[in-house]
């Protein structure tokens, strides 16, 4: 007990001693060495030319061994398809979930019930084999992180997936019929009811063809509520709609919370509708999309719109349910707000008062006031209606403040303490500024302005800080998302990893400090969330033994030791396999060629970590089985030969020998 | 006299059980708690094998009950079939189906000992008073047997030699460091021991006057 006291407080006031002998060593004063053993910590600290800071840093970020970190980072892997979960503030990556790609090492794409997955969210008929996870979201209850469910979108190709945080793996995955590209998800309502996908680029629905020429009529974009079956822990297909919404690109989206809980508020870009077009001497998109001043924020009452649904306003397009742009604007759903141009992030206060939205192109945050906008739509303060005949809101009627931050300004986050943060694309840099209203009284300061700046390295996309888009945000620590990292890193050749950098933000009247630099060597990261780690109830082996991950429940083909057999009906083979340390049973498996095998593996294992792995050489699988779990493969024998299979996971001494052979008679 | 009576042995006189309400009540509560603590073991473990390895830092334990094993048996299984030992519920398979009934049996023996007023009381008390000893030769014979019979085709037959873990402390097996320990029911049978033979004393010392006095009145009669 006295020893743990004494390691746990020991870091801590070496690092304190530590400082104040850089200190005194500045002014001249007597080298005191801090002995530990027989090292002297000061010569180790000088030895590699570290300040004060980096001692201070490292002392705020390492986690001794055997320690946990205090958050989990949930961040997107970008076009690797998949999901990262990170330690914060040591930064240790401490998985990368397969969800849009096959991930051997989970076995994710590999076997009958996983790979099934992957062919029910194809496209025409082709299963997909990777995505661009952008925006992971994890799933509310009260407007808090409840730590169950994680969602993310995959921009290339519309489609969500839903992760268990109960075993960290993906369940579903689910096709946007109505279109091909998404962005403004996964949001969720404060509790979860829905998860929101909006869509990006403006095309018609899936599959229909139109020629540019007619992008203004037959070109769409839209927004996605999917209902959330908590219990089945899937997104429920029929119970879920859509709302058509002018062929803008839509982007980024939040859901409101207490005042606000019931609207949605979307960002959209080319309100030109520029239709590109540079090798025929038109303006290119990047220019097209940028020639307005202001663009359009979607304010949507989702509460009203679900109400319309309910009651069968909707139509149904691509066997989808959607609220035509025509019933939104004439029920009352869909309101515009003129936006400074080219926004990304619009982000709802913690208190659900104010909606933050940063324009790339503009150095302000645009602070617009929940209550003015009830006001204005109630009294019809109008300053227009789009082409499609929305009405625009008047931008004075509902804007609360402009904040200037910086070049480039793209996604908000907050703490609680009313400051809020946010990335700045071209400066490279984070800002820090207060927030106004009832915000002034718990930091002091003058509301609506920008208090402090951090440089980062390079290119911050989104940021993250703690719990930060909750209700109760907790503060302390940030995580920017550059994009480029130059040279922050040794050079690894031409593909530069990204470069997430963790800062302190715990104090709002001292500066900001960058802590620690982490190198993501996969996929481009585009937002993440952070979320107390002690919230996540996640289970040390599977509940039973024959645990069918993907049902979350008992698997009728999985088996106890002594149930093992190999059954033949005609041409098809059925294998009921144990694993468990260090042997498979049976471990001869003799079949003809032309034999149709289905194969399904237990791992009987109640050990934490005794996981097996299966790789059948020559027919392209390699499953993880964890401790309980059960999963199936299904091939056709098409080859003759000896296939020897084997453990894949280093489970014992005797991992070598964990083996069989498929004996494939000609 | 018939010999039912001999082992029931003379009733107390009302006016001297009022008199000496003590004399007559102390064998009745040892022996009375003595029987119930033996009822009560039955739920409670017996023996408790901890072990730990490195890669077990919070350890593996077994508990053993009267008629059963609980803990991380699958887990001790699975390492014990490197060393070729037998699968830990093929132990003791009779003892486990009886248990329950034999304990059962020689609780209420001790209780019916409360009844009878003669020597016989000793011999009904007898079985519960060797009972833990019983329990812990069984248990030594079972380790001995498990731990010396390791199947020779195992795969780290050559690795470990036969051993039989200590009943109580510290052992070391391959890599596992094991510590054995006494647990709430064992402790419960042997203070049962120790009662029954407090019980003893004092039905002796209750019973004996009263049952030279039924004989001389035969003898005299006779």
């Amino acid at each position: 007990m006295l020893k743990k006291h004494v390691s746990r407080w020991m870091l801590p006031m070496l690092g304190l001693g530590i400082l104040a002998l850089f200190y005194t060593c500045g002014k001249g004063g007597q080298k005191a060495g801090v002995q530990v053993g027989s090292e002297d910590v000061n010569a180790v600290i000088e030895e590699r030319g570290l300040t004060p800071n980096d001692v201070l840093a490292a002392v705020k970020t390492y986690i001794p061994t055997g320690k946990y970190d205090e958050y989990l980072l949930f961040s997107s892997g970008g076009h690797s398809g998949q999901v990262l979960v990170i330690g914060v503030p040591s930064m240790r990556l401490l998985k990368v979930i397969g969800v849009f790609t096959p991930e051997p090492w989970q076995g994710w794409g590999y076997s009958t019930d996983t790979w099934k997955v992957f062919e029910d969210a194809g496209i025409n008929g082709t299963p997909l084999t990777w995505g661009d996870t952008h925006h992971p979201g994890l799933s509310e209850t009260g407007g808090d992180y409840d730590g169950e469910f994680l969602f993310i979108n995959d921009k290339a190709n519309a489609r969500v997936a839903v992760i268990d945080l109960r075993d960290f793996e993906t369940k579903q995955i689910i096709k946007n019929p109505l279109t091909l590209s998404d962005h403004g998800g996964t949001m969720v309502t404060p509790n979860t009811e829905w998860v929101i996908e909006g869509g990006q680029y403006g095309m018609p629905w899936t599959g229909e063809y139109a020629p540019l020429s007619q992008y203004k009529e037959k070109y769409k974009g839209m927004i996605t509520f999917w209902k959330f079956d908590r219990k089945k822990g899937r997104l429920i297909k029929n119970q879920s709609f859509a709302m058509e919404l002018p062929p803008y690109w839509q982007d980024l989206s939040d859901a409101g919370k207490l005042v606000s809980e019931g609207w949605v508020f979307l960002n959209s870009f080319n309100t030109e509708m520029a239709t590109g077009g540079v090798e025929e001497g038109n303006p290119p998109f990047e220019a097209g999309v940028s020639q307005r001043d202001m663009d359009y924020m979607h304010v949507i009452n989702l509460k009203k719109a679900a109400e319309l649904f309910k009651k069968g306003k909707t139509k149904k397009i691509r066997g989808f349910n959607v609220l035509t742009l025509d019933t939104s604007i004439k029920e009352g759903v869909l309101y515009f707000i003129p936006e400074p141009k080219s926004p990304h992030g619009v982000d709802v206060t913690p208190d659900g008062r104010y909606i933050v939205v940063s324009g790339k192109l503009d150095p302000h945050v645009t602070i617009y006031n929940f209550d003015k906008i009830q006001q204005a739509i109630a009294e019809k303060k109008f300053s227009g209606k789009d082409e499609f005949g929305v009405p625009v809101l008047d931008f004075d009627a509902v804007m609360e403040a402009q904040v200037e931050v910086g070049l480039g300004p793209l996604h908000t986050q907050f703490d609680p303490n009313g400051f809020a943060y946010t990335s700045l694309f071209l400066e490279s840099a984070v800002a820090r500024w207060t927030l106004g209203g009832e915000w002034t009284g718990k930091h002091g300061k003058q509301p609506w302005t920008l208090v402090d700046k951090v440089s980062v390295h390079y290119n911050i996309g989104h940021l993250v800080t703690a719990e930060g888009d909750n209700v109760h945000p907790d503060g302390k620590y940030l995580v920017a998302l550059n994009k480029w990292a130059i040279d922050r890193y040794t050079n690894i050749g031409p593909l530069l990893p990204q470069n997430f950098q963790l800062i302190d933000i715990t104090k709002g009247d001292a500066p900001m400090q960058l802590l620690y630099d982490m190198p993501i060597g996969i996929g481009e990261p585009h937002y993440a969330q952070m979320i107390k780690a002690d919230k996540i109830k996640a289970w040390e082996v599977y509940p039973e033994i024959g645990w069918n991950p993907h049902t979350q429940s008992k698997d009728p083909n999985g088996i106890q030791a002594g149930q093992e057999k190999v059954v033949r009906r005609g041409k098809t083979v059925e294998i009921w396999m144990s694993a468990i340390r260090s042997h498979y049973t049976p471990e001869r498996v003799e079949i003809r060629k032309g034999d149709r095998v289905i194969w399904h593996i237990t791992n009987i294992e109640r050990a934490k970590d005794a996981t097996h792995g299966f790789a059948l050489p020559g027919y392209n699988f390699n499953l993880s089985i964890e401790p309980g779990e059960t999963q199936t493969i299904e091939f056709v024998a098409k080859r003759a030969g000896v296939y020897p299979f084997y453990c894949t996971e280093f489970c014992s001494a005797l991992h070598l020998e964990m083996m069989g052979y498929l004996l494939v008679k000609p | 006299m018939k010999d039912i009576d001999l082992i029931v042995g003379p009733r107390v006189p009302q006016d001297l059980l009022k008199r000496e309400r003590k004399r007559f009540l102390l064998p009745t509560l040892f022996l009375g708690a003595a029987g119930l603590l033996l009822l009560i073991s039955i739920f409670l473990p017996y023996w408790k094998l901890t072990l730990f390895a490195p890669q077990y830092p919070s350890g593996l334990q077994m508990k053993v009950y009267i008629n059963r094993v609980e803990g991380d048996v699958k887990e001790i299984d699975t390492l014990n079939h490197y060393i070729g030992m037998r699968s830990l519920t093929e132990a003791a398979s009779l003892e486990r189906t009886l248990s329950i009934v034999m304990v059962v049996a020689i609780g209420l023996l001790v209780i019916a000992a409360i009844y009878l007023h003669s020597p016989a009381a000793a011999v009904f008390a007898l079985p519960a008073f060797f009972y833990p000893f019983i329990f812990l030769g069984d248990l030594y014979f079972w380790m001995w047997n498990f731990g010396t019979h390791l199947d020779p085709r195992a795969p780290l037959s050559n690795a470990i030699k036969p051993f039989v873990p200590p009943l109580l402390g510290e052992g070391m097996v391959g890599q596992f460091k094991t510590i054995a320990s006494w647990e709430i029911g064992l402790w419960l049978v042997f203070l049962a021991s120790v009662l029954i033979l407090v019980g003893l004393y004092y039905h002796r010392k209750a019973y004996k006057p009263l049952l030279e006095e039924q004989f001389k009145k035969e003898i005299s009669e006779s």
